[in-house]
């Protein structure tokens, strides 16, 4: 590589930077005013983009080769945006603010959910690539290398929004305010400010700059239907890197990550000592491996301060009902019911297999809510222990030839290690921190097993884990699937109600101290840290537990189980049912997995229906669908 | 070690000897060698005016915050223990009890619970997996309450405690362990005033039931007054004064100090009185 | 019907007036399909059209001796999971007698695994992994498509014939990708010995860093370059390269891209002289093809892509099996698509015996960009059935229990 060509190396970073910085930018200005971890932010990126070549589109034809079309349409978008955003502001999440944490996580979650559908709808599904921009398409000679000349503008772009957004916040009125709220929420409505306008405002221009990164993209990627998962991770990836709340941080980081993913896409492969390495396939991982790097050394980003983090969780405060003869009985009669179902059902086969996974999320939920709920560790990367569960039973019984009964102890092991190293790491950190923490985890073990095909199949997975002998017999008068799911139904029921007692031992108790008050835990004796890591093992194994039962109900495992889009949907169940409640996570797990198997059956946008219905939940029981139960217990004991 | 003569410690046998201790923050030098003993059984006040250096002072005897210099010895029936580099839990394990400026207590359990949870740590119980923690430690947690008062309370959720009652609370939590000393980070912040004398002299009562020391910031100088056996007086993270409460009313550096600062923080503070 | 059952899917039948009474005598054949409808929707819209159409043609020409086609379909959310889920429920519900689908390669062997285990029939329509067929293939599964293998050799002599010595590659980093490009590799050299490659970029699937790879790629240096980027991928990497003067006096060779699926969104940007797979449908003039392209219009008022050809292909493969397998039954069908002829679009093609595999063939050409949108030029239809290892080969790579 000549130092030419490392120069222009090092300016595309800088051009990557600039979109990273623009979408993160956004992010930290909504989550450090309202609090709100804005999961639809990838969405009003993916809008911006086919805002702006709609747009664009349209002024091409009025403006034929002026440059003022291209630059009209992005400022069009970027009002389009924004005002997308003001109205999900006033019409969802102006009601929720009082819900519990992360509460409207599932709202924005349920939003991009439905922009996702709302996007094929009006757009189509086939890639729209907007044209060059007219005085910005040829390329610079950087000594003699060629650089797009639109590259060289983003250059210009990125620290020049920077520039106004710190002028905005420094200079102006309502900067102050921005600024005030971004530090002490409570404190700018003891000053009288009108809050919802505020928020309204702010949600407006986060929205914006996602709408006018995602515009700009234009020019160099199509708009597509899969650009909102992306671009919302890299915005978190950015937004926690750089430290919440400090946009100079964001900057910093976008610079940071798109400077490693340029160095290693530049290195190619490299031999060392007779091995040979490809550092390009690391761009898989790499902002992850960056913000897990940062995170240990530097447990509030870059240029964070601790005072950023999420505001303490005794917001939702969990009191677990203690056990009742009744609620007993409740338990019993509920799992001797589930116990006769296969010949209840015999005649319609399909329950006891839908039951399976809906036993099996059961368990991944309940596990999640464990550190969750009553240990207020917000695990954002869960599935790395369900998917380590089924991976590390999986590879050890093709291995061997053991017997699937194995796998249950060999998994919720696997689960527990990878529980253990992950676990260390982040209970040193707390709040969006943390929870960013075990996301990076979660995708480095994501991108190990992808690319690891010589022991875990790749991107392909593993097939032909069917659990043999009587297992997989079918027995008269039953369902097909009957033992297999009186199998999980045990291993599912005894773990449930395991971690319940755990709960009402000591050591539960102990768990709920660190959370309420690390402060007066740490006053009282109690290794806090101790106590949460080991929170972190007893939640992996269940969750171990899980993924090898349902690994073995599919026959084939594959990356998707390890991918952070079903640790979201871990998250979604536990919101969904509510967190404040033991059986939350069950009655979420249950709704969320038969919610999407039947929307799939009966809508043609199943995803747009299932997240209308999770916004109809939201609005209308803010305290998750066990909330609802309680309440509705509540009033027919008053 | 030998003893500096100048009255430095109160009685025969100190329970806590505090020397030289010292700390920064960027620069700015908080706590600059601080010298005092608390004797056993005594209640020691430790004020001075916002920024002297109390609650640095605080969380470096609690373990919270480690000094730069100095040494804070704790004795012990096996001789003097030095608690310089030991984490709270560590500092608690060994005798040393904590109540917080804003009552720390854990909001999502009832009242007993709270009491329960120091009794379960202090039991080495808390890796105990299976049994519920709610048969454990029972009457021994109420007899905790009873003598704070909260007995009637026991069930019900901390929340909805009055602030009174809470900062009760927090001292039954804080003697659950039965520990020698009692450090207490202004004990009536944030009560009414008929509250405030109701609180110490509950805390006065136990500790002396219980033989156990005490050493309390406070800004309410009627407290002080009023329930001090003897006063440290920092300033800009030297101590000024100490002595008797009568002696440090007198005091004429306490009275700069105070005057000094052009802002004796607080409302409760009576100047006058202390002048 | 209960109410529930009405809103199931989409029974994609069309039960055409008078014909329907011809079929309505015997119970219908069900055939259960699986894809990844939301999340592939570029492709699998026009797939869907297809099958529509070549449901419309059999049941209007009286079904299949007598008994209507009937076509149920699930999305499987892109998870391998979700996917063998809705296939239980299509067996147990919906009482299908046949499974198909798949675009994701995971997802079609996760199905066809499934296949295995529950004995039942199973087309891939799409999934181009070669595992499919080969290390895990068995007893119970076909596949329609011609294979990454497939591809790739088919575009191998074309490369080898630029006598180029140093080659550059760029992939996305999964399984097809690599695959792609290993088989390229050994292929190329096997054709022409003194090849080198002198770079290899895998890149993560729908993110390239494009402008980084580009600029790689140049460094390196290489007289040609083999590209298996497609979707937004490939527009992102014709941006970057085209303006970084990548492809200046740079012959490359590209799977898939003459795909209208990838070259249409690229408009009058699409690259020039790339050696390219694909479909070019506007161009195909042979009877069976114009035939198909005029129904497609006629019905959807749409051009046909490459999916539309797939989605069509797959029913009527069916329809032939299960004509001369003479039922449903699992073990007949097998016995019958072991060697079945069918006719699809771009001619007559089969399944071979050894691997279950067809031998539809796909077109290899020049791109050109023709009235603002890139075409296919100078191509050819290459027989599937040329492109493949020998028996032997295969046989080898097999598990015993398939090929019983």
């Amino acid at each position: 590589m000549t130092s030419a060509s490392l120069l222009v190396q090092i300016l595309t970073g800088l051009a990557g930077a600039s979109t990273l910085f623009l979408t993160g930018a956004g992010l930290s200005l909504i989550f450090g005013v309202t609090r709100v971890v804005n999961f639809a932010h990838g969405s009003l990126f993916m809008v911006g983009a086919y805002l702006g070549w709609t747009a664009g589109e349209w002024l091409r034809a009025l403006l034929p080769g002026s440059a003022a079309g291209f630059w009209l349409a992005t400022l069009l978008a970027t009002l389009g945006v924004a005002a997308l955003g003001a109205l999900l502001e006033t019409l969802i999440l102006r009601r929720i603010y009082r819900a519990p944490e992360l509460f409207q996580l599932l709202a924005t979650f349920a939003v991009a959910l439905v922009l996702r559908d709302g996007c094929l709808w009006l757009w189509g599904a086939e890639d729209l690539l907007g044209p060059r921009v007219p005085g910005l398409t040829g390329a610079l000679s950087v000594l003699g290398v060629p650089f797009p000349r639109y590259d060289a503008a983003l250059i210009v772009i990125g620290p020049a929004v920077l520039g106004l957004m710190h002028l905005l916040l420094t200079r102006t009125h309502f900067g102050v305010l921005i600024r005030a709220a971004t530090q002490d929420r409570e404190m700018v409505s003891a000053l009288g400010v009108i809050e919802s306008r505020l928020f309204t405002s702010v949600f407006a221009i986060g929205a914006g700059l996602a709408g006018l990164a995602g515009a700009l993209q234009l020019p160099r990627e199509p708009a597509n239907l899969g650009l909102d998962l992306p671009a919302i991770s890299d915005a978190f990836v950015v937004v926690v890197i750089g430290g919440l709340g400090s946009l100079p941080g964001a900057f910093l980081a976008a610079l940071l990550i798109s400077l490693v993913k340029a160095g290693c896409v530049a290195l190619g492969t490299v031999e060392l000592g007779g091995y040979s390495f490809a550092f390009p396939r690391l761009t898989l991982v790499a902002e992850f491996i960056v913000m897990a790097i940062v995170l240990v050394v530097r447990p509030y980003g870059l240029m964070g301060r601790p005072e950023g983090a999420l505001r303490g969780p005794a917001a939702s405060p969990i009191r677990p009902e203690p056990e009742t003869p009744r609620s007993r009985a409740l338990w019993g009669l509920a799992i001797a019911a589930l116990a006769l179902l296969p010949w209840i059902a015999s005649a319609s086969p399909y329950t006891t297999v839908a039951l399976v996974d809906v036993f099996c999320f059961a368990l991944f939920a309940m596990s999640l809510f464990f550190i969750m709920g009553p240990g207020g560790m917000h695990s954002f990367g869960h599935a790395a222990y369900f998917g380590l569960g089924a991976y590390g039973a999986a590879i050890v019984l093709k291995a061997t030839g053991w017997s699937m009964m194995w796998g249950l102890l060999i998994g919720p092991l696997a689960g527990f290690v990878g529980a253990l190293i992950f676990g260390w790491f982040s209970v040193r950190l707390s709040g969006v921190y943390l929870a960013m923490l075990t996301l990076a985890f979660g995708q480095i073990v994501w991108s190990i097993i992808y690319q690891w095909d010589a022991v875990t199949g790749g991107s392909n997975g593993l097939t032909g884990l069917w659990p043999a002998g009587w297992l997989s017999t079918r027995y008269p008068g039953v369902t097909p699937n009957a033992a297999y799911y009186l199998l999980t139904l045990a291993c599912v029921g005894s773990a449930v109600l395991v971690l319940r007692r755990v709960l009402d031992a000591p050591f539960g108790l102990a768990v709920r101290a660190g959370r309420d008050s690390p402060l007066r835990a740490e006053s009282i004796g109690i290794n806090v840290h101790r106590i949460q890591w080991m929170a972190f093992c007893v939640a992996g194994t269940a969750a171990g537990l899980a993924g090898v039962l349902y690994a073995f109900s599919k026959g084939s495992i594959a990356p998707d189980l390890v991918h952070v889009g079903r640790s979201i949907d871990g998250l979604v169940m536990v919101l969904l049912g509510g967190v404040e409640s033991l059986a939350g996570p069950l009655i979420g797990a249950a709704a969320f997995t038969l919610l999407q198997d039947s929307a799939g059956r009966s809508f043609d946008y199943w995803r747009a229906a299932t997240g209308a219905a999770m916004l109809v939940v939201v609005l209308a029981f803010p305290q998750g669908l066990a909330g609802l139960a309680r309440s509705i217990r509540g009033r027919a004991k008053a | 070690m030998t003893r500096p003569a100048t009255g430095l410690a109160s009685g025969p046998v100190p329970l806590l000897s505090v020397r030289g201790l010292a700390r920064a923050f960027g620069g700015v030098q908080a706590v600059r060698g601080v010298d005092f003993d608390i004797g056993a059984g005594e209640l020691l006040a430790l004020i001075g005016p916002n920024g002297a250096g109390k609650s640095t002072c605080f969380n470096m005897i609690n373990g919270q915050l480690r000094p730069d210099r100095g040494s804070i010895q704790l004795a012990r029936p096996e001789g003097p223990r030095e608690l310089v580099g030991l984490a709270p839990r560590t500092v608690w394990r060994l005798g040393v009890g904590r109540t917080f400026q804003i009552a720390a207590v854990f909001g999502s359990m009832s009242v007993i619970e709270n009491v329960q949870m120091a009794l379960l740590s202090h039991a080495r119980e808390l890796l105990a997996f299976w049994r519920p923690a709610r048969a454990r430690h029972r009457s021994r947690a109420l007899e905790l309450l009873a003598a704070v008062g909260l007995a009637d309370q026991a069930e019900h959720p901390v929340a909805t405690l009055a602030y009174g009652q809470v900062k009760a609370l927090e001292l039954a939590v804080a003697l659950a362990h039965g520990p020698r000393l009692l450090l207490m980070d202004e004990p009536t912040a944030g009560m009414a005033p008929a509250e405030r004398g109701a609180l110490m002299a509950l805390t006065r009562q136990l500790v002396t039931e219980r033989g156990v020391s005490v050493l309390f910031t406070e800004h309410s100088m009627d407290v002080v007054f009023a329930f001090a056996d003897r006063v440290i007086v920092l300033a800009r993270g030297e101590l000024i004064a100490q002595g008797s409460v009568a002696e440090v009313r007198e005091d004429v550096r306490v009275r700069e100090a105070y005057f000094g600062s052009g802002r004796l923080h607080g409302a409760p503070v009576n100047t006058e009185r202390a002048a | 019907m209960k109410p529930s059952r009405m809103a199931h899917g989409f029974v994609l039948s069309v039960v055409v007036g008078l014909t329907a009474s011809l079929a309505h005598a015997q119970a219908p054949i069900r055939i259960g399909e699986i894809n990844s409808y939301k999340a592939q929707a570029a492709f699998l819209d026009p797939y869907h059209k297809g099958m529509e159409l070549a449901l419309e043609e059999i049941n209007t020409a009286g079904g299949i001796g007598g008994r209507r086609l009937e076509v149920i379909t699930r999305d499987d959310g892109a998870s391998p999971g979700d996917a063998v889920r809705a296939a239980e429920e299509l067996l147990a519900r919906e009482g299908v007698q046949i499974l198909a689908g798949g675009f994701l390669s995971h997802i079609g062997l996760a199905l066809g695994d499934f296949a295995r285990q529950k004995k039942v029939f199973f087309l891939a329509s799409e999934p181009l992994t070669d595992k499919l067929v080969w290390e895990n293939g068995n007893r119970y599964t076909f596949r329609l498509r011609p294979s990454t293998y497939m591809q790739v050799s088919m575009i191998v002599p074309e490369a080898a014939r630029l006598k180029k010595k140093r080659w550059a590659l760029v992939y996305p980093n999964y399984e097809y990708g690599q695959s792609a490009a290993a088989t390229f590799k050994s292929l190329l050299k096997q054709a022409q010995p003194e090849v080198e490659f002198v770079a290899e970029q895998a890149t993560p699937l729908g993110k390239v860093e494009a402008g980084a790879v580009v600029q790689a790629l140049a460094d390196a240096r290489p007289d040609a370059i083999f590209n298996v980027l497609f979707g937004t991928d490939l527009a992102r990497l014709v941006r970057e390269g085209t303006t970084r003067e990548l492809f200046k006096d740079r012959p490359v060779v590209s799977l898939l891209t003459g795909e209208p699926e990838y070259l249409d969104p690229l408009r009058d940007e699409a690259p020039t002289g790339w050696i390219v797979t694909g479909y070019p449908w506007y161009a195909i003039d042979t009877p069976a093809h114009k035939a198909f392209v005029a129904a497609y219009q006629k019905k959807f008022n749409d051009y046909p892509r490459l999916g539309s050809i797939v989605g069509y292909s797959t029913i009527k493969a069916i329809a032939a099996g299960v004509r001369a397998a003479g039922s449903t039954d699992t073990e007949r069908l097998i016995t019958a698509f072991r060697g079945l002829a069918f006719d699809t679009p771009f001619g007559r093609a089969e399944f071979r015996r050894s691997d279950h595999q067809s031998t539809m063939g796909a077109f290899v050409g020049r791109t050109a960009v023709e009235g603002g949108r890139g075409v296919m030029k100078d191509f050819t239809y290459l027989d599937g059935a040329r492109f493949q290892p020998a028996d032997e080969a295969v046989r080898r790579m097999r598990p015993a229990e398939a090929q019983q």
